[in-house]
């Protein structure tokens, strides 16, 4: 689809959005340029609104489009019941599975495999033992900066992909305790499912009002919205295959499309990025980790070609 | 397979430098754990561990009294520190520690190819919470023991006690992480410095007390993490105990200033089966180590001799609360209202 090798992913939704929507939005990205989608709920257990049926449902869509349809596992297992599903899944013989737990991994041996953020593979030598297991692509661990990229590409086993997270809030930790039923005083064994209500999570803010972080039920995100656009280049160069992009609830097939044009039709990143911002969600954005310093900072060089792209 | 009842757990003390570890040692420690000088484990602070002498001379000093010793090198290294790593391991299979406590999925396969012999652990960083990914560990690394991150309800301890290939190591008692650990970044986004890449969480180096005219401000790389009313007892600005604002609430958005105390729970977990009950706290004063040692022997002595007529006594709770974040202990995930 792509003239660039280089391909684009939607990674899975991290917030819990009803049904409907939920297929209206898979609906529109059938439609968008993305290559690989990765399909499932990977934060609550309790968020079943969508059955197994409906996601192979979904998976089929996009396949039909031509979509590469990857099944992404849940991050924290804590019941035997979460264990179960994780089997059940990793058992399926249609769709590659993303692994976002050991356990996953574990159960995936001698498949082909993909290991989401939230594995750690922190070091060439991670990467080599988990390609003897099968792994057929990694997403790089969000807190890791480009010169730690650099040396597990030059060290990276044959056959395995790379694929780092370039757009959307950061996933930054996982909890047995549900933040956003503490917020409405529920106990998370009653928590009425009220995050169906923050389509795009619960901002947490300072109590000087600096937008810090989005409680999203058990997990924990950046308030900021991570943005690589402008280290595109950088990508390329060091031989990154897959770009994700992770799902906000509004404009995804623009920030595609953004993508899209960034990598294939010579289309400025610098006025990419300008458009890009205007479609966040509240709280700014960031690429520290990238460039190696803390999470949240927004990389001064590349505000200046900013300035520069908007003269 | 491994919950071999009316076996004696095992107490796990921390010991930041020389002085805690014969301190745990002389007053109750099964075994202590320690890491070295830099940021190959978990508690990464300036001034603590263990360079080769001390350490030597805590190993011979525990093994006189029979308390084993156990290393942490837990963190994750990456391809520019990863020889650092290696020289610790290298290090460590030339002392005479009882157990190595590993994390990272390289450093383990490293150990376990090179040193066989070499007793590994998972580290409670390897966040391993359920009993397929300990078979991961298991199966390619001969792992000997989990330690547990503290993200579980009873219930689920004992589920995984009773399917896991290896016995259980839990946490009793000390700072509690309310994250999964091993997958919580919120110290690096703000700080640039996590538990897995530099071994702190919410380092000191990023943390200011700033006095104001509306009271006293704990930052963390300048960023509020709580502000105090004169007289109000100010904690240290760990990133998930501050006071936030959602939805136009100001409270613990994620977790008061607080410690895990599971010392209540201690009949339940000998009949569950785990092996090991942990107590946090390796940057805590040899004041603080003798404090619990003491209090959790004699809680473990009891409990091993009468599990039925076990009973908590007021006299610990005041012992464990006064050293205490925030002077107040809770069950956390394994008390299920807590989530």
């Amino acid at each position: 689809m792509n003239t660039s090798t280089i391909k684009l992913s939607l990674g899975p939704i991290q917030y819990f959005w009803d049904r409907g929507t939920t297929f209206d939005f898979y609906k529109q990205i059938a439609n968008t340029n993305i290559d690989i989608v990765y399909l499932g709920e990977t934060v609550c257990p309790k968020r079943k609104l969508l059955r197994r049926d409906d996601w192979f449902e979904i998976a089929s869509l996009l396949t039909s489009a031509g979509k590469e349809v990857i099944l992404s596992s849940m991050t924290l297992i804590e019941a035997n019941s979460e264990l179960s599903a994780v089997k059940t899944l990793c058992s399926n013989t249609d769709f590659t599975v993303e692994a976002n737990d050991m356990s996953a991994v574990q159960l995936l041996k001698g498949k082909p495999f993909v290991t989401g953020p939230a594995v750690n593979i922190y070091n060439p030598y991670s990467l080599k033992m988990l390609a003897k297991h099968g792994l057929k692509r990694w997403v790089l661990p969000v807190e890791l900066s480009k010169d730690s990229l650099k040396e597990m590409q030059l060290q990276r086993p044959d056959n395995v992909e790379t694929e780092v997270l370039v757009y959307g809030r950061l996933p930054l930790a996982y909890s047995a305790r549900c933040f956003t039923a503490r917020s409405h005083n529920l106990p998370k064994d009653d928590c009425q499912l009220r995050c169906l209500d923050d389509p795009d999570g619960l901002l947490l803010s300072t109590q000087e009002d600096e937008k810090f972080l989005v409680i999203n039920g058990i997990q924990t995100q950046s308030a900021k919205t991570s943005n690589l656009i402008l280290e595109i280049d950088e990508l390329i160069d060091l031989n990154v295959d897959v770009l994700r992009i992770s799902p906000p609830s509004k404009h995804t097939e623009k920030i595609i499309d953004l993508f899209y044009k960034t990598l294939n039709e010579s289309y400025p990143a610098e006025k990419s990025s300008i458009e890009l911002q205007k479609l966040m969600p509240a709280g700014g954005y960031c690429n520290g980790y990238w460039h190696g310093t803390n999470g949240m900072n927004w990389q001064e060089s590349t505000e200046e070609s900013l300035c520069q792209a908007t003269q | 397979m491994n919950n071999i009842q009316n076996e004696k757990m095992e107490l796990v003390c921390p010991a930041g430098n020389l002085p805690a570890l014969k301190i745990a040692v002389d007053n109750g420690a099964d075994a202590v754990y320690i890491g070295f000088k830099d940021d190959t484990n978990a508690r990464h602070f300036a001034g603590l561990n263990f360079n080769e002498k001390r350490t030597i001379e805590g190993i011979e000093y525990a093994h006189n009294k029979g308390c084993k010793v156990f290393l942490a090198i837990n963190t994750y290294p990456q391809a520019d520190g990863w020889q650092r790593w290696i020289n610790a391991v290298d290090r460590a299979s030339k002392l005479k520690f009882d157990a190595l406590i590993a994390a990272d999925i390289g450093v383990l396969d490293y150990a376990s190819s090179k040193y066989p012999d070499l007793r590994l652990h998972l580290s409670v960083q390897g966040s391993a919470t359920n009993t397929e990914s300990i078979q991961f560990y298991y199966d390619n690394f001969a792992i000997q023991r989990v330690v547990l991150p503290r993200v579980l309800s009873l219930k689920q301890v004992e589920q995984v006690a009773q399917t896991s290939p290896v016995p259980l190591e839990v946490f009793g008692f000390g700072s509690l992480c309310v994250m999964v650990e091993g997958r919580c970044l919120l110290s690096s986004y703000a700080t640039g410095k996590s538990p897995n890449t530099f071994g702190a969480c919410s380092p000191a180096s990023a943390v200011e007390w700033q006095e104001t005219s509306s009271g006293l401000q704990t930052r963390l790389n300048n960023i509020l993490i709580d502000q105090y009313k004169k007289d109000e007892p100010a904690a240290y600005p760990t990133l998930c105990k501050g006071r936030f604002e959602v939805s136009n609430n100001t409270y613990y958005a994620i977790e008061e200033p607080t410690s895990l105390n599971t010392i209540e729970l201690l009949p339940e977990l000998q009949k569950i089966g785990i092996a090991a009950i942990k107590i946090e706290g390796r940057q805590r004063s040899p004041a603080y180590v003798k404090q619990v040692s003491e209090v959790w022997r004699e809680a473990l002595d009891n409990c091993h001799n009468n599990a039925d007529e076990y009973t908590v006594k007021q006299q610990w709770l005041q012992t464990l609360h006064s050293v205490s974040e925030g002077r107040s202990t809770t069950l956390g995930a394994y008390h299920r209202p807590w989530q």
